[in-house]
């Protein structure tokens, strides 16, 4: 039987099997605890630079379909289950998972303990590993492992933004239609990538708004040029310290447009907004978490991705208050500012995967660019 | 928002006896509910009539009425306990439908009592079709394409639009009782009959088919605030067109991608909001087509199900519990998971397991109805496995099931041919069959295309299969294939099986390979936060994550599925022995696979080991746990087959020995033990063949009672009258061999038949109490209705019957509960069956006593003194309680309501009161036979029944009945100057016979003593009907003798209701 290896960075080995490509492949292994949506999560930008590990352990069930994807291609750097389905079952499958990650050279190790894996993250933080299908020591991985270089400080946005603006059309997805012709836009948006999952310009499209997909170095100067009705700031992989560039023209641009910003973007709405970021014991990933909005008190169930969280308390005195929280842990989930037409969301309101309770906000956003005269 | 203070006394209804479709999940959640709202200091009335469950136990109520479950009674409690407030959704359909009675028929509005949780709109909308189908449409949500009929023309034209098949579903029955397919229409026809028939408004559904789509059900919860949460989604393995109670299920649902599962998802938010369930939980159903995704709603139950308490279990999510406290006003985001203790109760639980349910049919109780699983539900329990993937936790729950099904396979030689007849037509052999079709060769494009499961599921057989030659091969010598065999689930004995060896000596070399089991948590988080509630399972993986504490501890061995003879009245049991070791301080581990129960109940024990009951899984247990020892005596037969197997392996077994076990199953010790004592028993033998059996019989003399050696619910007991009678049973019913006996017993006739029920601790032994069957000997002991204390018996009687009792328990040592079983004919009496363990009787008892008696047999098994129990010993009662029993009838057509020595209850109820006549009267009406006060009676018993028949007559006459019977037995009542109305016998074929006055309504009550033996079919069909319209019968002159009193009393006075606590002195 062909063997694997996962050795973490404070030299946990598990010993599996090969999984996708045969190889060798690095990053911060992080544990996702949704039971659906494997493929949207491999096409996530967000998860470049990790290894995700599905807390599930029957991954695979319904194969890939041409449709269910987030970006045009995976983006993880390894993948981790306890069983990859060797059928795959499904009316949409055109492939098994198996099959789809070979394909994409995505390097994956399956058959191991995943719950002792995130036993293991949750009391001793994320961290790098490396998975290998070709090594044979794992005493070899181990010292490798200790000299990776972790997230923080890295700049994992230039990997994967897009290289020339763009401009979206497609709608949601609906069953037996696809994903739909939107309706005519009443709003011009200019959306900053920094690795932006197509769920969020779909949503946005079906808001009525007119997308315009720009580079993560974009100036504040240029977008405003553009004289978008509103600004979006995307998800995206990594340190939100790490992207200067970025908070610098958010800096620029809160106060002049309406701006609204998810996960990366809500953390670089928080720099740039005079707070501080951190990085979280092991982070939040997967369909099910918790999060009051404080204005209504009511209780959304959220789709999770962020390995880093906003200090609310930094940016108290910088004019924002808290508008969600996460009941779980109390971290910060959503920022407002009280006199600029701008806030954000740790969480993703465009799901896909996960609930959908959170969509509303895409309507605030127009809400908010309607006030202002859009 | 915090919990309401406006509401001080809340009513709980229960779901009554364990039918089928409503077993005890409703007690599992019932009890939480109860214990819920006692924290958070209301006071709650309860109201139920079934005895065995934990919720009926006084100590979790300040109110518990044992009381018949009908609208007047539950008036009456109101009336007298004034609640402010009802909640209506924790007692299956039962308490849902009673509490809809009582909002109609204006009592709550008359006593000031609120519907929490769900109000009277939102629970019409939700159980009307015809304003579910509005409610569904309003928001955009497909269903099935339907219509309502109340006549066949009505119907016919519906199929015109919906086509063949078509589904017939009758309104407002249970677990689809009176459900049927029409592939055409001659089955239309009598699909359309029968479900007219059924339903209680005579109307039925009839329905565009979703056969052999995929089937999923999603569990709902909302609270006060409008905050909606998914707790679990299920998917069935058997597609639709088989009941979801008797359809392998899954969770979470397997074959959807995200996309598909948010759409359901989205749909059930708004389904529960738009019916306007207020708070608690709801389970949705919806069928989803394979080949191109189109979903659509089946049906929603606006309150907690067995599904929800599969949930439940499958999740950690204590449903019913949170269901109790959103009904009073908290929002989920202010309750805690017990589980994390840090995180809120508004969240999803992500599981990192799979969990398959299995259901647990009866029908070798049943051989004449037919097997064929359909949209009407036949199963009377399930099993629950965790694994970690699906292939481990079905191999599990197949273990679990205690069918001696240890592979999937049918064990016997089939041909192709049979095999596709049983993959195409859905029965119990199912997965099985799909086993052995792999065997010979089948693809899964083909078993799909008979099945229709998903391939997804058939693939998980296939890989399970297709390793079986690997296993037998090489698993012995290389732990790497062990490792994987058992990854797949194969149990040890499986494995055995397949390298031609014994378990044993497959455990030996298993655990030399470093094969063992690891156990893992359900934590509601898939590992996320830190789990306080040591909810484990077995998997063969890397971590073991729950170490044996320091603590002395004791293992409960649980009753595994409800089965027919083996139900609610056992796990009740072990649930008090946990209780009982927890009030001890020593820590109480519990092992069940049965997910409907209390035991399985996180809080229920200290450590709950969710496991299969085998000889494998529980060693396992014990050897990663290392208690002070094993507790075998509560769960009925399950645990104590395992008993000698156990002790062998060296596990201390406490309590009663395992030797004193066998000396009273023992027939040769059994005897010694008898003779010893100067006892008396029937004469009798046992039999290792044929030739045997016929020379003890006809040296003992016909009618004899035989039956295998070591069963419980009088499994294949029959009453033989003669040889030819014996050579058939012989031939059809056992398999004798030396290494099966079977018991041959003089049959004593006309014998009154006692139960009486003690424990014992190494010095004293204490009467619980002497009951006293209502039928002569013949029927059951679990199918007999009994009275405690005995109604008929003299004193001298009694105290012979308790002082054999006590010297049996001492001859034996009995440690903990004693049941053992009298017959008395002519003043003699006679030791039936001497039961060293807990009885089914046990509940009942402790309830009309009020003495927990298997949580005071906990603590004599710990070595405590019964010391202070002694004053029970003698006590007499105020009161009177009778037990009666419920049957499976209506749900099997083509099987005979008639009882015998093999049983077939599922369930009972108590009728308790300060006279004998309507504590019975009680019971009847708790049980669903509404006795008349006015009408005609037909009459039809067998010859030696006639005299007494008479004065029974005479009484119905003089209290304004009318007479109806045929010729034969009105000859003899006119002669005795009795005015009857003559009908035809039903074999003549023509002219007014009984039947047609039953279907008419005409017959208010029927008694009918069946001839013995074969010749009993003629008036089968008499029987059938009165079961179909439910006119309350009496098949035995001894009911028929104690329904009349009851009707007497019914005559006589006003019904009074009162409390267990009253009864038993501790309340006001």
């Amino acid at each position: 039987m062909n063997r694997a290896f996962l050795v973490l960075r404070d030299g946990r080995v598990f010993r599996g099997q090969p999984l996708g490509a045969l190889g060798e492949t690095w990053g911060e292994v992080i544990f996702n605890t949704a039971m659906s949506g494997y493929q949207e999560i491999l096409t996530d930008p967000s998860y470049r630079g990790q290894i995700v590990a599905m807390t599930y352990p029957l991954i695979g069930n319904c194969g890939i379909n041409g449709e269910d994807v987030e970006s045009r291609k995976p983006w993880v750097n390894g993948f981790i289950v306890r069983e990859c389905s060797p059928i795959a079952s499904n009316f949409r499958s055109a492939l098994s998972l198996d099959e789809y990650l070979r394909r994409h050279g995505v390097v994956g190790i399956q058959g191991i303990d995943t719950r002792a894996l995130t036993h293991h993250l949750r009391d001793h933080g994320a961290q790098d590993g490396i998975i290998s299908s070709v090594a044979s020591d794992p005493a070899d991985l181990s010292a490798r492992a200790r000299t990776l270089p972790g997230l923080i400080g890295r700049d994992l946005v230039a990997e994967v933004t897009v290289e020339r603006a763009y401009t979206w059309s497609e709608g949601l997805w609906q069953l037996g239609r696809g994903y739909v012709a939107p309706p005519s836009p009443r709003f011009n948006v200019v959306a900053y990538d920094c690795g932006i999952k197509h769920n969020i310009l779909r949503q946005l499209r079906m808001a009525g708004c007119e997308v315009t997909v720009v580079p993560a170095a974009t100036s504040a100067e240029a977008v405003l040029e553009m004289r978008p009705h509103g600004v979006f700031l995307s998800n995206g992989p990594g340190d939100p310290e790490a992207v200067p560039y970025l908070i610098e023209s958010v800096r620029r641009l809160l106060g002049r447009v309406p701006v609204f910003g998810i996960c990366l973007g809500h953390q670089i709405m928080g720099l740039a907004g005079g707070g501080r970021t951190y990085k979280l014991k092991f982070g939040h990933h997967g369909a099910n978490h918790p999060v009051k909005d404080l204005a209504t008190g009511k209780v959304e169930i959220t789709a999770q991705n962020h390995g880093f969280a906003v200090e609310p308390e930094s940016v108290a005195g910088h004019g924002w208050e808290p508008t969600h929280v996460n009941l779980n842990d109390g971290t910060c989930e959503g920022l407002a500012h009280r006199e600029w037409p701008a806030f954000s969301v740790q969480y993703h309101p465009e799901a896909s995967p996960g609930p959908h309770d959170a969509n509303y906000l895409f309507h605030r956003f127009t809400e908010l660019m309607t006030r202002r005269g859009g | 928002m915090p919990k309401r203070t406006d509401l001080r006394k809340i009513l709980i209804i229960g779901s009554g006896p364990i039918v089928i479709g409503q077993a005890c999940e409703f007690d599992y959640s019932g009890t939480q509910a109860l214990k819920a709202l006692r924290e958070e200091g209301f006071e709650v009335v309860l109201v139920n009539s079934n005895p065995a469950t934990i919720m009926t136990d006084p100590e979790l109520a300040q109110r518990t009425y044992v009381e018949p479950l009908t609208p007047e009674v539950v008036a009456k409690i109101i009336e007298r306990e004034r609640p402010e407030a009802l909640l209506p959704t924790l007692g299956g359909q039962t308490g849902l439908n009673l509490a809809v009675a009582l909002a109609e028929d204006g009592t709550l509005e008359r006593f000031g009592v609120e519907l929490i949780g769900a109000k009277l709109p939102a629970i019409r909308k939700a159980e009307d079709r015809q304003l579910f189908k509005q409610a569904m449409e309003r928001i955009g949500q497909a269903l099935p394409r339907s219509g309502y009929a109340r006549s066949l023309d009505e119907a016919r034209t519906i199929v015109r639009q919906v086509g063949y098949p078509a589904i017939i579903r009758p309104s407002f029955t249970l677990g689809g009782t009176g459900g049927s397919i029409a592939y055409g229409p001659d089955e239309l026809e009598e699909a359309v009959r029968w479900g007219l028939q059924t339903s209680p408004v005579s109307t039925v559904l009839v329905e565009e088919s979703v056969i052999g789509w995929k089937e999923f059900e999603l569990e709902v919860m909302r609270d006060l605030a409008d905050n909606v949460v998914i707790i679990c989604s299920i998917e069935n393995v058997d597609p639709m067109g088989v009941h979801t109670g008797d359809s392998v299920t899954v969770a979470p649902a397997q074959t959807l991608t995200d996309k598909e599962y948010q759409l359901m998802r989205d749909a059930a938010i708004a389904i529960i909001r738009e019916i306007g369930v207020e708070t608690g939980g709801s389970n949705i159903q919806f069928a989803v087509n394979p080949d191109d995704g189109r979903l659509v709603v089946i049906e929603m139950n606006p309150r907690v199900s067995r599904s929800s308490a599969l949930a439940s279990k499958a999740t950690g999510f204590p449903i019913a519990k949170i269901a109790a406290k959103l009904a009073v006003g908290y929002t989920l985001d202010e309750i805690r998971n017990d589980i994390t203790r840090e995180t809120p109760a508004s969240f999803e639980p992500a599981i990192d397991y799979c969990v398959v349910k299995f259901p647990r049919w009866a029908f070798e109780k049943f051989p004449e109805a037919d097997r064929t699983l359909t949209t009407q539900m036949k199963s009377v329990g399930e099993v629950m496995a965790i694994g970690r993937t699906f292939k481990e936790a079905l191999q599990k729950a197949v273990r679990s099931l205690e069918q001696d099904a240890w592979g999937l396979t049918l064990d016997r030689p089939v041909t192709d041919e049979e095999l596709r007849h049983l993959l195409r037509v859905p029965t119990p052999d199912r997965v099985f069959a799909i086993g052995d079709a792999y065997r010979a060769g089948f693809t899964t494009q083909e078993v799909h295309a008979l099945t229709r499961i998903d391939p997804w599921f058939l693939e998980g057989i296939r890989e399970i299969v297709a390793f079986e030659p690997e296993i037998a091969r090489a698993a012995l010598a290389d732990a790497e294939v062990m490792r994987r065999a058992k990854q797949l689930g194969f149990a040890d004995r499986r494995i055995g099986a397949l390298t031609g060896t014994t378990e044993a000596e497959v455990r030996r070399r298993r655990s030399a390979q470093g094969v063992v089991a690891t156990f893992k948590m359900v934590d509601t988080c898939a590992a996320e936060f830190v789990a306080h509630t040591p909810y484990l399972y077995s998997t063969y993986e890397e971590e073991d994550e729950a170490p044996p504490t320091p603590r002395t501890k004791v293992v409960i061995l649980g009753s595994g599925p409800n089965r027919i003879g083996q139900g609610v009245e056992f796990d009740y049991c072990c649930v008090h022995a946990a209780f009982a070791l927890r009030d001890l301080g020593v820590e109480a581990i519990m092992v069940n696979c049965n997910p409907e129960t209390v035991s399985t109940d996180y809080d229920t024990s200290d450590r709950l080991y969710f496991e299969p009951l085998t000889l494998e899984d529980v060693l396992n247990i014990v050897e990663k746990e290392r208690p002070l020892g094993v507790v075998v005596q509560f769960g009925g037969q399950t645990p104590l087959k395992l008993a000698v197997p156990l002790r062998e392996a060296g596990v201390p077994i406490l309590g009663t020995s395992p030797d004193a076990i066998d000396r009273a199953e023992d027939r040769q010790r059994f005897n010694e033990l008898i003779t010893e004592l100067g006892l008396r028993q029937a004469a009798g033998a046992t039999a290792r063949s044929l030739e045997e059996a016929q020379a003890i019989a006809s040296s003992i003399g016909y009618p004899v009672l035989v039956r295998p050696s070591y069963v419980l619910g009088g499994r294949a007991m029959r009453i033989v009258y003669d040889a030819e009678d014996l050579r058939e049973y012989m031939r059809e019913a056992v398999q004798v061999s030396p290494a099966h006996p079977v018991l041959i017993d003089k049959f004593l006739e006309d014998a009154i038949e006692i139960d009486v029920d003690a424990v014992a601790d190494a010095e004293r032994v204490i009467v619980g109490g002497v009951m006293e069957h209502i039928e002569k000997a013949g029927v059951h002991s679990g199918d007999a209705a009994c009275a405690l204390p005995p109604y008929s018996l003299g004193e001298d009687q009694i105290e012979t019957l308790r002082a054999q009792t006590k010297a049996l328990a001492k001859a034996l040592g009995v440690v903990g509960l004693i049941n053992v079983q009298f017959a008395i004919r002519n003043e003699t009496v006679y030791v039936l069956e001497v039961n060293p363990r807990a009885s089914r009787t046990v509940p009942f008892v402790s309830k009309a006593i009020g003495l927990p008696l298997a949580k005071i047999a906990t603590r004599a098994i710990l070595g405590h003194s019964l010391e202070p129990y002694v004053a029970h010993d003698d006590r007499e009662l105020t009161h009177i309680a009778v037990k009666e029993s419920v049957f499976p009838f209506v749900k099997f057509p083509g099987v005979d309501a008639v009882l015998g020595p093999e049983m077939k209850s599922t369930g009972e109820v108590m009728g308790i009161d300060r006279d004998f006549r309507k504590a019975y009267l009680k019971s009847q009406i708790a049980a669903g036979s509404a006795l008349p006060t006015s009408g005609k009676v037909f009459i039809s018993v067998k010859n030696r029944d006639k005299r007494v028949v008479m004065t029974l007559a005479k009484r119905l006459v003089e209290m304004g009945f009318s007479l109806v019977a045929t010729a034969g037995t009105a000859r003899v009542l006119e002669r005795h100057g009795m005015a009857v109305e003559l009908v035809h016998k039903v074999a003549e074929g023509y002219g007014l016979n009984v039947i047609d006055l039953m279907k008419r309504g005409e017959i208010a009550l029927l008694f009918n003593t069946p001839e013995d033996g074969r010749a009993r079919q003629d008036s089968y069909l008499i029987r059938r009907t009165a079961v179909m319209q439910n006119v309350p019968y009496y098949l035995t002159v001894d009911g028929a003798q104690t329904a009349i009193g009851a009707i007497e009393a019914l005559l006589k006075g006003e019904q009074q209701v009162q409390s267990l606590q009253e009864y038993h002195g501790g309340g006001a």
